[in-house]
Parts: structure tokens; sequence; C-alpha cells
């Protein structure tokens, strides 16, 4: 069964969602949810990323040693990593200062070392490519549904506009840090949940 | 303020903002490694000690790029160091101890890609703390990054025991346990001046 260009795109999205199916890359996807914006900022960026990187890996998968070749992945990563650092600060020095160092953490998400190794070093560049922009919205879908929620439950408000009138009192728990512990291990249950109930008439 | 004291920069990178539980810095051994108590101290032990040499090999190359006006090489500069410092590590462990060395395993060349180590580097950089405080900065986040594993190890070995619902087993009892755990290290706030 050869898998087709677009299943290599899809698969990302859904069925091996990176954050959902694969729980790779925890650390970015806990730390910067506790608001919508922080999520899609780092989600595109994280995305942005593991495009270039995967599409640079793929290109040179023919001249890179064996032995070496986590480090020259690491290299190249750190290279995009710290363009994205600085096109960030140029964007918006507010967002850079709440992402804080996360932004330069996105050398240690093993979500894109792992498509590196996994996927790109043994394909075309242009499946590559494929692979990595939806493995980066996958990324990014996830990120947002947990932002989402924490910003709703904790804040009162998405993307900054608030939703509820002046007699909602925030969660401020969702903000905390163990909120993005609860509010993960929730999505896992819902998506375990739904797996479960769709599997089940197929078994019986 | 400007100048913190050593014990409060211990405290706080061990104890407030617990390096697991309050900044999510090191997820992934977290979640990984924290199946048996035993494995869990060793993981810790090396993750530290890794930590303090890479602290002071950061700092020493922070100072150097500084002088040399070369402010954008500094991640690549500090990813470079910490994967050789653990490839150095490891073979010191393979020549001194090779009990140990077998015991790790797998475990020490993950720690390159821990995202905590990577953390300390960058954090005492843009704190500007001075080479004693970044040695302590890095023992204490060692420290907490050992706790937070020890006690997340210490309460799965008892879950084992305990009846789950089906839907919850494996990562998500993981996760609110670890939920939990981070609430209880928010009472360490008051500590922090």
């Amino acid at each position: 069964m050869a898998p087709s260009a677009s299943d290599d795109f899809i698969k990302g999205l859904w069925r091996d969602n990176p954050v959902f199916v694969q729980v790779l890359g925890m650390c970015p996807v806990l730390a910067v949810s506790n608001s919508a914006l922080n999520a899609l900022t780092m989600g595109l960026a994280t995305s942005f990323v593991l495009c270039l990187s995967s599409l640079l890996v793929a290109s040179l998968r023919a001249f890179i040693p064996a032995e070496v070749r986590i480090a020259c992945y690491v290299l190249i990563i750190a290279s995009f990593v710290t363009v994205v650092d600085y096109l960030i600060q140029a964007i918006s020095l507010e967002l850079h200062a709440a992402l804080g160092a996360f932004i330069s953490l996105i050398v240690v998400n093993c979500l894109i070392l792992a498509r590196a190794e996994a996927f790109a070093s043994r394909n075309t560049p242009l499946r590559a490519l494929l692979d990595a922009l939806g493995m980066g919205l996958g990324f990014t879908f996830a990120l947002l549904c947990l932002g989402a929620v924490r910003e709703i439950l904790g804040m009162g408000s998405l993307f900054g506009i608030a939703l509820f009138g002046e007699a909602f009192q925030p969660w401020v728990v969702m903000i905390l840090p163990g909120g993005g512990f609860f509010t993960l291990a929730a999505w896992l249950l819902l998506i375990t949940g739904l797996k479960r109930r769709r599997a089940r008439p197929q078994g019986a | 303020m400007n100048d913190p004291s050593l014990a409060s920069i211990f405290i706080n990178a061990s104890l407030v903002n617990n390096f697991v539980l309050a900044y999510f810095l090191g997820i992934c051994p977290f979640l990984g490694v924290s199946g048996r108590l035993s494995t869990a101290t060793r993981m810790g032990g090396a993750v530290s000690f890794v930590m303090l040499i890479s602290s002071l090999c950061a700092y020493a190359i922070h100072a150097v790029l500084d002088a040399l006006g070369t402010p954008y090489l500094q991640l690549l500069a500090f990813v470079v160091v910490i994967a050789s410092t653990v490839q150095l590590v490891e073979m010191l462990i393979r020549k001194f101890n090779p009990a140990l060395f077998r015991a790790l395993g797998i475990f020490l060349p993950l720690i390159t890609t821990n995202c905590a180590i990577l953390a300390v580097a960058l954090f005492q950089t843009n704190r500007a703390y001075g080479l004693l405080q970044c040695l302590v900065f890095a023992l204490g986040a060692g420290a907490g990054f050992t706790l937070a594993l020890v006690l997340m190890a210490g309460i799965r070995e008892k879950l084992e025991l305990a009846e789950l619902p089906d839907l919850a087993e494996g990562t998500a009892i993981s996760l609110i346990v670890a939920g939990i755990l981070s609430l209880a290290f928010m009472g360490f706030a008051g500590m922090s001046t």
C-alpha cells in the first residue's frame, strides 16, 4: 500500500496528530497554551521551522553521513529557530516577551527532530514538505484547542475579546500551570472516548 | 531584587518555579521515565550533572560571544555544547563506572533533547547571572527536576495497584496526577521574595 502524496499531508492533521496521538512536543504545548494568541503564534513558529528543516534535511539526505546525522539535524533546526526568534521580535516585541525562552526552545521540540529522523531523512523533499505541513498544522490545531479552552475558562475571553459579561468569575486555575495539565488530560480523554465509540460497532 | 541572594535563587529554581511543574520543561522524560522509582532517581542525577556542566560552559560561551559581538550564534553554540557535554558525560561514566552506565542505558543520549537543560542555559543568560549564581541556579534546577521526577514515580508505582477507569489509563492519568502535583507546588509561591 503505497501512501499517496495527499496522505502524507492529511495524516498529521488527525490520524497521527503529533500532540493528541503521538504525544510529542509536550513542553511548548503546555507552557504557552495559556491564551489562544500565544498558542497560535507558537504553532505557526513551530510549523515554519518544521517545514523548512524537513525540506532541507530531505534535500541534503544524500550528503549527511549517518554517524553525525542527529548533530546535523540539530544544527539545521537551530539555524531556523534563530531566524524565527528574530522574526517574531521584529513583528511584535510584546508577543516575543510573552513567549520568552520558549521560542528558542523550539530547538529541542522532539516533534521536529522526530519528523527529520523518521520521515524527512528517507523521503523526497516534496513529500517531506507535505508531511511537515500536515504535522505543523496538526500541532497548531492541537495548541489552539488547548489555548482556546484555557483562555475562555481562565480569562473569559478569546483572542483578547471578552466573551462573557462582567458577572463572569474566571477560573484562575486554568491559566496556572496545573490547568495546562488538566486541559490536555481532558482532551486526551475526550479523543480516546470518541475513538472507542467509533471502533465499537465495527468490532462487534 | 537586582542581585538576588544565592539561597533565593536555589529555592526559586527548585521549588517556587519548579522546572517541570511550573515551567513545563523536560515533560518528555518526566512522563516517560517516571514509571519506576529507581530509574527516576538515576535519571534525575544524570540530568542534574549535565545541567551543572552545561551551565558552566554556557556561561563561558556567553562571555566569548559577547566579546565577539555575535549574539545570533548563541543558540547554535548552546546546542552544540549540550550535545557534546552529554557525549562527554557518557564516555566518562562508561570509563569510570560501567555499572552505572548500563543502568542508565538509553536515557543518557536522550538527555540531549531534554529542554530543561537548554532552558537553564537560556534563562541564566537572559537574567545575566554571575558565575556563582549560574552554578547555584543549575543545582537548584537539577534538584527540582529530580524532586518532581521522584514524586511522580512514587505516585505512579502506587497507581499501578489502583483501579482506573478504562479510558484514563496511560498518559491521561499521568497528566492529571502532574496537574495535582503542580497545584501543590503553587503553595511554594509564597516563599518567593
